[in-house]
């Protein structure tokens, strides 16, 4: 029998981590999240880890560096603001390809903005917030167990394809509490060839670093680091469909607002509307094949999300005019709503939208 | 016979520098390089390089290496060293790595007392970028963005990091040299060295300030460069050991 806890999305994401092997962790408080952090400070010492509270998520994201660089599993966590902040640190790791996982339980922006749940860091997650052309593996979990398997696959990704992985939560899966199995067995870590340690014999030297001066050299870098995102475009595009074979209206939504889309849906499909939900579960790489086919058998998509249209921007591109795109957001908050999305699909389906 | 202080060391790979001549950056590199091979640590050692005229350290180290970001090198030594904590770590750091845009990373991995060697390069400008004054510009000192001179009114007065880090606990060792002369030469490397102890007796925090001349920066022949650091520059920065604590139950 596989243990089943009831436990905080934060939480899981810690337990998770453990789980992993995950031995390094480096904090800045910052609400909505500070259950992870305060986790990892009560468990990492107990199995021999150290867990360290930073001066700023400047510092501790550059932490996560050195010790990624060591060939560590380690990992950060932040929100939005906080998250920000770490954006230099970021474009460092990618451009290094350090493996490490980053979380970033998103709340309602800009600027300071809100304690409160927000999705509206999509675009810094899934664009490169930090300089250069580079990509991070982004997951986005919609319940408590997916913040747990989430963090395993993260970890198993960032090493496989030694680049940075985000989970992209939100305040309301951060502080939601659910049943969780404790369950996935984390994919040990490859062996590191490349990780500093000191010499200890070896001849060769081993420098983790990113100037590159010669622009053909930073040219060959850039297209080594494009064909490794073209690999993981190929390779691991995760997405749920639900209802989507016959649906005339497909609502396109990912995390939190996944969920309020699926209820959304089921109270549809009672009325007798031919609704179904797309979830993007990776949104980098981003699920452009499926929802370019569904486009071809659907009439219509509508995009849900806590921001003021950022998902929003890859869904109209992916699909490429075929067919009509509307939209329902909310901002730092306020949930998206239940019977607000309801209100929509019924005006939509009725051809009473205005888009 | 003369004392031999310019011997080639297996700490250094070899090859061209790409450093201004008089710059001291080659010297100071050297001086560190023989203190790690004469303790026996170049096959344990990490070196965290700035962003700065130093960027290219790895290619002179015979060491393993990290380049961080401008100014973070002591957030990265600390996730090295936490993770290799048998590893000897050291960063190497100009003054405007070090003093302007990484000042809250030195002062919180000093007060931490973490466990790693900061080598501070102070050569009051900033040399890679085209001599910009620093945050350790002497007062009058003209440089390409104090056109008429820097005025304590409007930039403040020259900081002296040693002298603020030692009144945290965590810092263990804080020491000022030059390498202007061979005398300084001689007491910059005992100073390393020690340092380099306090890291090994897992007391907490080091740093060696090395005043270091920038002839390009400066504008100034090397011969005038190293004068201008024993007329000037350790008026404002005095030389010597500002603190030197061994722990008591240090092994
Ligand atoms: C975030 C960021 N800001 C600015 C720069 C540009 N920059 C490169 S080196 C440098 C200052 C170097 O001066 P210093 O640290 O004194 O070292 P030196 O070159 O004099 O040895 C600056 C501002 C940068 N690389 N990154
Ligand atoms: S610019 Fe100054 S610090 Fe840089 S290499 Fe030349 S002399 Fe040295």
């Amino acid at each position: 029998m596989v243990e089943k806890v009831l436990m905080k999305g934060n939480e899981a994401i810690g337990e998770a981590a453990l789980r992993a092997g995950c031995r390094y962790y480096f904090a800045y408080p910052i609400t909505p999240q500070s259950e992870l952090p305060e986790f990892m400070a009560r468990e990492l010492p107990k199995r021999g880890g150290v867990f360290l509270q930073a001066e700023s998520e400047i510092a501790s994201v550059n932490m996560v560096y050195g010790a990624a660089a060591c060939g560590a599993r380690a990992m950060t966590s932040s929100s939005s603001p906080g998250f920000s902040l770490k954006q230099e640190g970021i474009s460092y790791l990618a451009a290094a390809e350090l493996p490490c996982l980053l979380v970033n339980v998103q709340r309602g922006g800009p600027g300071l903005g809100t304690i409160l749940p927000g999705q509206a860091d999509y675009f810094q997650a899934t664009k490169g917030g930090g300089h250069g052309d580079y990509r991070l593996l982004v997951l986005a979990p919609d319940s408590v167990q997916e913040m747990y398997d989430f963090t395993l696959l993260g970890f198993a990704l960032a090493d496989q394809y030694r680049m940075p992985a985000l989970l992209l939560a939100d305040g309301a899966l951060g502080q939601m509490m659910e049943a969780v199995k404790l369950e996935g067995e984390p994919k040990p870590a490859p062996d590191k060839p490349w990780a500093v340690a000191g010499r200890r014999g070896r001849e060769k030297l081993n420098v983790v670093q990113t100037l590159a001066l010669d622009r053909d050299e930073l040219e060959a870098h850039n297209r080594a680091l494009q064909d490794k995102y073209a690999l993981v475009r190929r390779n691991e595009v995760r997405y749920e469909a639900l209802q989507t074979e016959d649906a005339d209206l497909v609502l396109v939504a990912y995390g939190i607002s996944a969920r309020v889309a699926k209820s959304a849906m089921a109270k549809a499909r009672a009325k007798g509307l031919k609704v179904g939900v797309f979830r993007p579960i990776t949104l980098f790489p981003f699920p452009e094949e499926a929802l370019f086919a569904l486009a071809k058998q659907t009439n219509a998509f509508l995009v849900a999300e806590m921001s003021c249209g950022q998902m929003l921007e890859d869904v109209e591109r992916v699909t490429c005019c075929q067919k009509p795109v509307h939209f329902y957001g909310r901002t730092g908050g306020h949930l998206t709503n239940v019977e607000e999305l309801l209100e929509r699909i019924e005006q939509i389906m009725a051809g009473k939208a205005v888009r | 016979m003369g004392e031999k202080l310019y011997a080639i060391t297996e700490g250094l790979q070899d090859t061209p520098m790409h450093y201004c001549p008089g710059c001291h950056h080659g010297v100071i590199h050297r001086l560190v390089a023989e203190v790690i091979t004469e303790m026996g640590l170049l096959d344990k050692t990490i070196l965290v390089e700035p962003v700065g005229c130093s960027v290219f350290a790895h290619n002179y180290f015979k060491v393993d290496a990290v380049q961080a970001a401008h100014g973070r090198a002591p957030a990265v030594a600390t996730g090295v060293k936490r993770v290799r904590p048998d590893a000897v770590v050291f960063t190497y750091q100009g003054d405007g790595d070090l003093a302007a845009i990484g000042c809250a990373e030195i002062v919180h991995a000093a007060m931490r007392g973490e466990r790693f060697t900061t080598i501070f390069v102070n050569n009051a400008i900033y040399g890679m970028t085209g001599g910009q004054m620093a945050p350790t510009t002497l007062e009058g000192q003209v440089t390409t963005t104090s056109p008429d001179g820097r005025k304590v009114s409007h930039a403040g007065a020259p900081i002296r990091m040693p002298e603020m880090l030692a009144t945290l606990d965590g810092a263990k060792y804080a020491a000022r040299v030059a390498v202007n002369t061979p005398a300084n030469i001689k007491k910059a490397k005992a100073a390393i060295k020690e340092a380099f102890s306090c890291q090994l007796r897992g007391d907490g925090f080091s740093i060696v300030e090395v005043l270091s001349a920038c002839p390009t920066g400066w504008g100034m022949t090397p011969v005038a460069a190293d004068q201008f650091i024993g007329e000037r520059m350790v008026q404002r920065f005095p030389l010597g050991v500002i603190k030197a604590e061994v722990e008591a139950d240090g092994t």
